[in-house]
């Protein structure tokens, strides 16, 4: 265990999260989490990809300090962002310490104006930011300005448009972004992943994609890793995972375009990587 | 008088209405009615962000009551003074209350937290009646008993003040979660607390906030009863009073409270002047609240302005 911890230097300057071998048990009772690793290199983004399941939101979750409330908690292991151990951190302590997650199915209060939801999102910070942020985030998603009604009222794509103008508010060093493209049409997937690419890019802010689309995160992310089971089976750039055998196979849906029958069935041997 | 003539006469006969009485009448139930009102914002602030069912409600008002009651006539302070004191006093009970009782609690059983509530209140009558005793105490007269008349009706001050009160109360919460942080904090928290969480906010300190203001809302609400009534400690019935109002306007509305406020204060006084006048079943002031109450849970159980799918208890 040790080793490991060792092996990802958590004080090295290009990274701004290491996850060291964490297990997430939930009731106590249920792993969900068994040794899980990752680290998300400042000003990239990394993509964490996986099948329903595998742990991924509890990942994030777990980076969030938002077991508490799902009766979870990190039993082994350790997160550090920034070079602080922020394992046993409260929530609202990370999101001051630069950490958003932003949720799955997007976390807007339903019943609340596009203002008051941006004005959540600078919570954490000095109340004089708020205009001026308030008009960077309208600067990027120039179509909020134009909604006036309650936030529930908004289409999927603009619902998200506002929860990452939300996580902007609060000034964030590495946003975590669970799920983008759910529940969304093919154009605004793109367009979402348009706008990561984008903050990323001006901003700074550094990423870490959870997602079922591995082939529009891979195309987003600068490195990548693949979880099974509450582990991560694979990593690599985003380049090597999308030219990877495996990953083709089972997550970009490729391996040609011929008809298959149960002839050809061929067990496959994935590479694990045994930490 | 009234009451003799309208006895000879039968009740649909060629009776004369009191438009007068009436009239006076539906105006102190509005009064009345926007009291409930803010009671009843108290016990739906509470619910909706801490999901808990607050029985000791009633309690908190009388508490208020007694503390504004004694830095009066005890400590000697002037009145407004002794009303800031109580109501610092509240904030700081109520803080304690959900610290030391509620927050152990978290993530049990509703009713556990129903039992709690319910065996606090219990607790806070039998110490009421042991410091302050068991028989009504009137504050010196703050404002005299002179009343106004508004167009032609006669209006005490204090029932003025009362209103006066009751509106800026109701004014400043919309304020505060319209406007301020803390009070967008709040509603978050009533939306998903894991979403709250994830913003930054601190569930606690919502929670502990919801306590606080509820008490100090419960404290302002009490001294003016005790000004307009007198203090005792009969007057946590109004706690059970609120019920009603709470149920007519949805269990999880503000506005609803308000609302159902007023409408429990307006029938209550109707009750009485149709009863008065008409019926002579006496008392049935006390009892149309509760008739509507069982009316609207047969008909609207999750109330006028509540969302469906509140769990009943």
């Amino acid at each position: 265990m040790s080793s490991v911890s060792q092996l990802q230097n958590p004080t090295q300057d290009g990274t701004i999260l290491a996850v060291n071998n964490i297990e997430v048990v939930f009731n106590d009772v249920i792993l969900v989490l068994r040794g899980l690793n990752l680290t998300a290199e400042r000003g990239k983004i990394t993509a964490l990809l996986g099948a329903n399941g595998a742990g991924k939101s509890t990942t994030l979750k777990a980076i969030a300090g938002l077991l508490g409330s799902e009766d979870g908690e990190v039993s082994r292991g350790d997160i550090v962002y920034n070079g602080m151990n922020i394992t046993q951190m409260s929530p609202e302590q990370r999101v001051r310490n630069g950490t958003f997650l932003v949720m799955e199915g997007r976390g807007i209060v339903q019943d609340m104006t596009v203002i008051e939801n941006l004005r959540l999102g600078a919570f954490t910070q000095p109340q004089k930011n708020v205009a001026e942020d308030m008009e960077k985030v309208f600067n990027y998603f120039p179509r909020l300005r134009e909604r006036t009604g309650l936030a529930g009222y908004l289409s999927g794509g603009e619902q998200q448009m506002l929860a990452i103008g939300r996580a902007l508010m609060a000034r964030p060093n590495l946003i975590m972004m669970d799920e983008p493209s759910m529940g969304l049409s093919p154009l605004l997937v793109k367009e979402v992943f348009g706008i990561i690419k984008r903050m990323n890019e001006e901003l700074g802010i550094s990423v870490l994609l959870v997602e079922q689309n591995a082939n529009m995160a891979l195309r987003a992310a600068d490195y990548g890793y693949i979880m099974e089971n509450g582990k991560i089976v694979l990593d690599g750039t985003a380049e090597e995972l999308m030219n990877n055998e495996d990953v083709k196979e089972f997550y970009l849906g490729g391996g040609g375009n011929e008809r298959k029958s149960f002839k050809n069935i061929k067990s496959f041997k994935r590479r694990k990587r045994w930490l | 008088m009234v009451q003799a003539h309208a006895r000879k006469n039968s009740w649909l006969g060629d009776v004369k209405m009191n438009w007068d009485l009436l009239f006076q009448l539906m105006i102190n139930g509005i009064i009345v009615g926007l009291l409930y009102g803010v009671v009843a914002m108290c016990f739906v602030l509470i619910y909706k962000s801490t999901q808990v069912v607050n029985f000791a409600q009633g309690e908190f008002l009388v508490l208020g009551a007694w503390v504004c009651w004694f830095f009066v006539m005890k400590w000697q302070l002037p009145f407004v003074l002794a009303f800031i004191f109580a109501m610092a006093f509240m904030t700081i009970f109520g803080i304690l209350v959900q610290m030391v009782i509620l927050r152990p609690l978290i993530g049990e059983p509703i009713i556990s937290v129903i039992m709690v509530t319910i065996g606090l209140s219990i607790f806070m009558q039998a110490l009421m009646n042991w410091v302050f005793g068991n028989s009504a105490e009137r504050f010196p007269s703050v404002f005299g008993d002179e009343t106004i008349s508004i167009g032609g009706l006669q209006v005490e001050t204090a029932y003025l003040m009362s209103l006066v009160l009751s509106l800026v109360v109701m004014g400043l919460f919309y304020y505060f979660f319209k406007f301020s942080r803390y009070g967008l904090a709040m509603r978050a928290t009533a939306f998903n607390q894991q979403v709250a969480q994830s913003l930054g906010i601190s569930v606690k300190q919502v929670f502990a906030m919801a306590w606080a203001i509820s008490a100090l809302v419960s404290c302002i609400a009490g001294v003016v009863l005790g000004l307009v009534n007198a203090v005792s400690n009969s007057l946590a019935i109004i706690g059970i009073k609120v019920f009603p109002a709470v149920i007519v306007g949805g269990l999880d509305s503000i506005v609803g409270a308000v609302i159902g406020g007023v409408i429990i204060g307006l029938l209550e006084n109707l009750a009485e002047f149709f009863d008065g006048q008409f019926f002579h079943i006496g008392n049935m002031y006390t009892v149309a609240p509760f008739y509507v109450l069982i009316i609207i849970l047969m008909i609207r159980p999750y109330g006028l302005f509540g969302t469906k799918d509140i769990e009943r208890i």
